[in-house]
């Protein structure tokens, strides 16, 4: 009984702060829960500021090329070496060809510890752009010797200085991609849910037709016919709207269902009877009761722009060389012969992997979080 | 019923018009037309055409025409003799080309789909029986990591352990004593040798999703009055499920075959074009590339009517199976 009494007055508190809580505090509480899409939104913020600044996590640039250095696989980081603790270091390297097949084979030497240091003076670059600096996250004193976190290509590029600046395109893509499709998205689907009648029934026939299109070939048709001397930018705009011009349909809809829904609140009623124009209505009573959904829907759309993105490149219809990208990167990996020389070649494809899943289940969490008033 | 379906094939036609204008729209998309890729061809090989003569090959093509005309001349031909026009880079009729292929890919995607249907319905109807079971987490992360996989990710994957650790390569379609030889009984044998990989490749994306709809919709039904009846009926555990709540939880899957096909043609493209397979991805990828755009176009608008055939079939088939829908 006693302790009944001693936690009554907390539970009150704590169902006090849940009817005065703001909307938004309320859906923060409810996406903490969901363990996975935190960890994922804590991963997407670090790979985005990773490639922010590429340039400063990544010990190289990305068209540095190393003649002796090609195809080296992926090198790991130790922390203890036969005399014990050292702090972090990689072994030295040998190089020497195999006498039957004349291929370069690498060989750690043992003896040779270099040590990792943090912030190291390596390649200069102009920091953001903007600061011309040499200073780099980590990197080896010796700038003779190198660290391949992930192994090198073909011509002996740092694969995960190109991982880096490679994800600068790639990510950006899908948030460029998804925000085109926003607007599209957004305006037709309002239009759509809002008027209903013929305007309505229209753009849900477009809506239908386009879906009808298989996606991967309209985006080659459609990709082929970017002209290959254009200037990298215009290109990479150009792919990113070739990608929304499908994902739009799918926004289209989930802002065209809420509209519906929303349509008939008394709330939208008070404010039309009131003399709010149409456009008031919409933008400030209609949508902020939407930003949630649509918040979600949009994380969602996210990793099949960034999936476009790296297949167009991959078959070499996207986005080419000199560009680094993750699906160009993955061209390197195209045929048996190379994975089987070089498998770490495949590393852009399994961080792509991983960025899909992370914005998955954080789109996940987002919608399961973005009605904090339901169940 | 009937006028169910009149309805639905009624609306396909201007479907159907709209994706054949939008494949003769990519045709157009590239600078140049027919004749100066002809033209360009032609120089190539030490000929040459004068301005005078591409004049007159394009009155003879009519790409002299206004575009609208074009597109009428090029859907009728099309429509009325089965031309597809010609592909540049093969020097050969469209309709030569593809028809083979689009066989082959339509076989792919189809034994695709039956093995998607088949791996999902069961191990969704598990996981829902068995919620939060271990095989249900196994199969929840199978989900969500089979949907994150692009299609020729996985098939570079398993070309790679394949080769790796089975020496043993699964590119292509054939061996390659039957790659040109004539269709005989050991070249089908040969061919199923060869076809699990891309059809395990095409089915996981598909799998994935669909084990985490149809266990969602089993667990929605299996709460459901009518359920707990069957049971208070005496019923056997085999008899209930099956009988019940998987018969109406299948309805979003025959929804949903109209979509699944775009998706497996779109993701045979890049797998084929990974395991080297004589479908239609090598061939429309080459053409894109060579801008041998009548040959693309084709190969666009047929994938897409199949599309269009197959979300009607599905509609079809959902109308059948579920009476509400007809009269909605």
């Amino acid at each position: 009984m006693s302790t009944l009494a001693s936690t009554a007055p907390e539970d009150v508190r704590q169902e006090e702060r849940l009817y005065t809580a703001k909307p938004w505090t309320l859906i923060w509480w409810r996406f903490r829960k969901h363990k996975l899409a935190v960890a994922s939104l804590v991963l997407l913020i670090l790979s985005y500021s990773g490639a922010l600044f590429a340039d400063f996590v990544s010990p190289y640039r990305p068209f540095d090329i190393e003649k002796l250095q090609t195809f080296v696989p992926p090198q790991s980081v130790h922390l203890f070496s036969a005399n014990g603790f050292e702090g972090p270091f990689v072994y030295g390297l040998k190089r020497s060809r195999d006498p039957d097949t004349a291929r370069v084979i690498y060989a750690t030497d043992e003896t040779r510890i270099i040590p990792v240091r943090f912030f190291v003076e390596g390649p200069e670059y102009d920091f953001l752009g903007l600061i011309p600096t040499k200073l780099h996250l980590f990197g080896l004193d010796d700038p003779k010797q190198k660290l391949n976190l992930l192994g090198t290509d073909a011509l002996g590029r740092d694969l995960f200085t190109r991982l880096m600046y490679g994800a600068r395109v790639t990510l950006s893509a899908g948030l460029v991609g998804v925000s085109f499709s926003f607007l599209l998205g957004l305006g037709l689907g309002a239009i759509s849910g809002y008027y209903g009648g013929m305007l309505d029934t229209s753009i849900q026939r477009l809506m239908e037709f386009i879906r009808s299109i298989p996606t991967i070939p309209l985006w080659m048709g459609l990709a082929a016919a970017v002209p290959i001397a254009w200037d990298p930018l215009y290109v990479y705009v150009l792919i990113t709207v070739i990608l929304s011009l499908i994902g739009w349909t799918y926004l289209a809809r989930v802002v065209r269902g809420r509209f519906l829904a929303l349509r008939n609140e008394d709330y939208v009623m008070a404010a039309r009877l009131s003399g709010a124009s149409e456009f008031r209505i919409i933008t400030k009573h209609m949508l902020p009761a939407m930003t949630s959904y649509i918040i979600a829907a949009l994380t969602l759309a996210v990793p099949e722009m960034i999936l476009g993105e790296t297949a167009l490149s991959f078959l070499g219809l996207g986005l080419r060389p000199p560009v680094v990208s993750w699906g160009v990167l993955l061209q390197d990996a195209q045929n048996l012969r190379s994975i089987a020389l070089a498998p770490w070649l495949l590393l852009p494809g399994v961080a792509v992997v991983i960025i899909v899943l992370a914005f998955n289940f954080l789109g996940d969490g987002l919608r399961d979080a973005a009605d904090p008033y339901g169940r | 019923m009937v006028g169910f379906i009149i309805r639905r094939i009624a609306w396909a036609i201007p479907t159907l018009a709209f994706v054949s204008f939008i494949a003769f729209f990519i045709i157009q998309l590239p600078p140049g037309d027919y004749v100066t890729a002809y033209a360009a061809q032609l120089k190539h090989s030490g000929e040459y055409l004068s301005p005078d003569q591409e004049e007159l090959l394009r009155q003879q093509f009519g790409l002299d025409q206004p575009i609208f005309i074009q597109y009428l001349d090029w859907i009728g031909n099309i429509l009325l003799h089965g031309d597809f026009g010609r592909s540049l880079e093969w020097n050969a009729n469209v309709s030569d080309l593809i028809w083979d292929r689009l066989g082959l890919t339509l076989a792919i995607s189809t034994l695709s789909m039956i093995f998607t249907w088949a791996i999902a319905i069961p191990i969704g109807v598990y996981s829902a029986t068995r919620q939060y079971s271990f095989f249900d987490y196994v199969f929840t992360i199978f989900g969500f990591v089979g949907k994150g996989i692009p299609e020729f990710m996985l098939a570079l994957v398993l070309m790679w352990l394949g080769f790796v650790y089975f020496n043993f390569d699964v590119g292509g379609l054939f061996s390659a004593e039957y790659a040109t030889a004539p269709w005989s009984y050991d070249r089908v044998i040969d061919m199923l040798k060869h076809l699990w990989v891309p059809v395990v490749v095409l089915a996981t994306g598909g799998a994935a999703g669909l084990i985490r709809v149809m266990r969602a919709n089993m667990l929605d039904e299996m709460g459901k009055p009518y359920v707990e009846t069957a049971y208070a009926q005496g019923l056997s555990e085999r008899q209930v499920i099956w009988h019940y709540p998987v018969r109406v939880a299948l309805n979003p899957f025959i929804s949903t075959v109209g979509w699944a096909l775009p998706a497996l043609f779109s993701g045979d493209i890049i797998a084929a074009v990974v395991l080297n397979l004589p479908t239609t991805g090598p061939l429309l990828l080459k053409a894109l590339q060579m801008q041998d755009m009548y040959l693309a176009g084709s190969f666009i608008l047929i994938l897409s009517v199949f599309t269009v055939v197959g979300t009607l079939l599905s509609d079809i088939l959902l109308a059948w199976s579920d009476p509400r829908i007809r009269y909605g």
